[in-house]
């Protein structure tokens, strides 16, 4: 048995539509988002599946926005499953009904990852936007129910991350195999929102002590996954295993990218319906923009390190320089530490802004209405 | 010491994991949800027979056969190995 690195990309994300019946404030999702009427069809997501597995892909998962509202999302994945890949399906679970999650497993569905936002339905359903707390509740347990290992993943900042002692308590009852704690990486909705989510160095030495011991608490059944954010540590996280190396993404409207972030860059686009995957995989100057070191600036250029974490986040870079060649600023060895240092600091002050439960109200600007919302309660 | 892989148990492939050939790469895989693991040919052949049926002891027989040499730690080390990661499910009544 060996992990080593295979050649060629091995998992990729379908991100099926952006439309959402959520509106978290930490999305991802890019701040333009793609209408219904252009996203891919189902035979293009076919081909683009076939496309994937001949340039030896493994894994997909799919995702959004909301992917189970895509009327054919059981298809697509009876396609990917039939192409031998593991399928998993990322879902904030709104309309997971029973009928559609067996349909889901008959067509070969392997695993299930539930986002929650919180552990109680008031801040869960403050932060998502809707009323879904219950209902997230149910879906997982059908997951159990039908033989599902069931993963949680739960994005951490500053308005819930001191409840997640009690979130773990969910888990726990749930019966999760894998529970995701993720601090929010400040992208996208997430840095417009960034004051009101960074958490404070004394909320993540609770929320670390705690998910430890939880990691020993649950050992055997569950297992605890915490990562921690990248502001307060010393050196950026790497690139998942590098810019156009393991992975692909491929957007609602057939965009192509190398990470889930990348659309903010002022790099060409390279898009499904104009060529095939393996080009883009390939060839196209998007996906080769970054590869290797050849591309990086000093300090990265001649640090020890550049082979580890591969100069970091050129996301990142670009959103907070506004050069994406710079290296990544939460780099201590970067010039630009300082933006960060400063983020942190504020997150940092008695005076800023407040965590959840507090009087005063924080500052959070939700994902604007994207297309159907069908679950909207209000 | 306690055993996590007594001879006597059944080894299984853990729910959500499977194995498949790779035919880009040319070699046998475990996948997970989080995971591309390659295999090299003994430890396809030792997942190959972890059938829920088969003690680790009848697999040890069966690959010692067929290797013509002995391979108790080899398999017993994959699958604790395995078994830590919880891919692998071993049942010992
Ligand atoms: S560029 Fe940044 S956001 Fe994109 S994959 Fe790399 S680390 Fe993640
Ligand atoms: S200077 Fe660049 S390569 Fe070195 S640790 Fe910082 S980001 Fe990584």
């Amino acid at each position: 048995m060996s992990e080593q690195v295979l050649d060629g990309p091995l998992g990729v994300l379908a991100e099926l539509t952006h439309a959402c019946p959520l509106s978290c404030s930490y999305c991802s999702n890019p701040l333009e988002l793609t209408k219904r009427s252009a996203e891919l069809s189902t035979d293009e997501w076919r081909r683009v599946l076939d496309e994937a597995a001949v340039l030896g892909v493994l894994q997909s998962h799919f995702s959004g926005g909301e992917p189970l509202l895509r009327r054919d999302l059981v298809d697509l994945v009876g396609h990917a499953s039939g192409l031998g890949m593991y399928t998993n399906l990322v879902t904030s679970a709104i309309g997971l009904s029973r009928p559609r999650a067996e349909a889901l497993r008959d067509a070969g569905l392997d695993h299930v990852q539930v986002s929650i936002q919180a552990d109680e339905p008031v801040l869960s359903d403050r932060l998502a936007g809707i009323s879904s707390f219950e209902k997230k509740i149910e879906a997982a347990r059908l997951v159990k129910e039908l033989g599902w290992p069931l993963t949680l993943n739960v994005v951490l900042h500053r308005q819930n991350i001191d409840r997640i002692a009690a979130i773990l308590d969910w888990v726990e009852e749930l019966e999760a195999d894998r529970v995701e704690l993720a601090n929010t990486q400040y992208y996208g909705w997430a840095l417009r929102n960034r004051e009101a989510l960074l958490p404070s160095r004394e909320q993540l030495e609770h929320a670390e002590t705690v998910s430890r011991a939880a990691r020993e608490r649950l050992r055997g059944r569950t297992d605890v996954i915490y990562v921690i954010p990248d502001y307060y540590s010393r050196y950026p996280k790497p690139c998942m295993g590098g810019w156009g190396s393991r992975q692909l993404v491929v957007g609602p409207e057939g965009n192509a990218w190398p990470c889930l972030s990348a659309h903010e860059l002022p790099l060409p686009r390279a898009n499904v319906r104009e060529h095939d995957l393996p080009w883009i995989w390939r060839s196209s100057p998007l996906f080769s923009a970054f590869r290797g070191t050849d591309w990086m600036p000093d300090p990265c250029r001649s640090c020890d390190r550049r082979e580890v974490d591969l100069g970091g986040c050129r996301c990142q870079a670009f959103q907070l320089t506004g050069d994406m060649n710079r290296t990544d600023p939460v780099c201590v060895l970067s010039p630009d530490r300082y933006l960060v240092d400063e983020a942190v600091a504020a997150a940092n002050d008695p005076a800023a802004a407040p965590a959840a439960g507090s009087t005063r109200e924080p500052v959070l600007v939700p994902m604007p209405e994207v297309a159907v919302r069908p679950h909207r309660a209000d | 010491m306690t055993d996590t892989v007594p001879r006597t148990g059944r080894p299984a492939l853990a729910r959500f994991v499977k194995t498949r050939y790779d035919k880009a790469r040319e070699r046998q895989v475990l996948l997970g949800p989080e995971t591309v693991v390659t295999l090299n040919p003994t430890g396809a052949d030792i997942l190959a027979l972890c059938d829920g049926q088969r003690t680790v002891g009848d697999i040890v027989d069966e690959l010692g056969r067929r290797y013509d040499r002995v391979v108790d730690d080899e398999v017993i080390a994959f699958l604790e190995r395995l078994a830590s990661r919880r891919w692998v499910v071993i049942t010992d009544e």
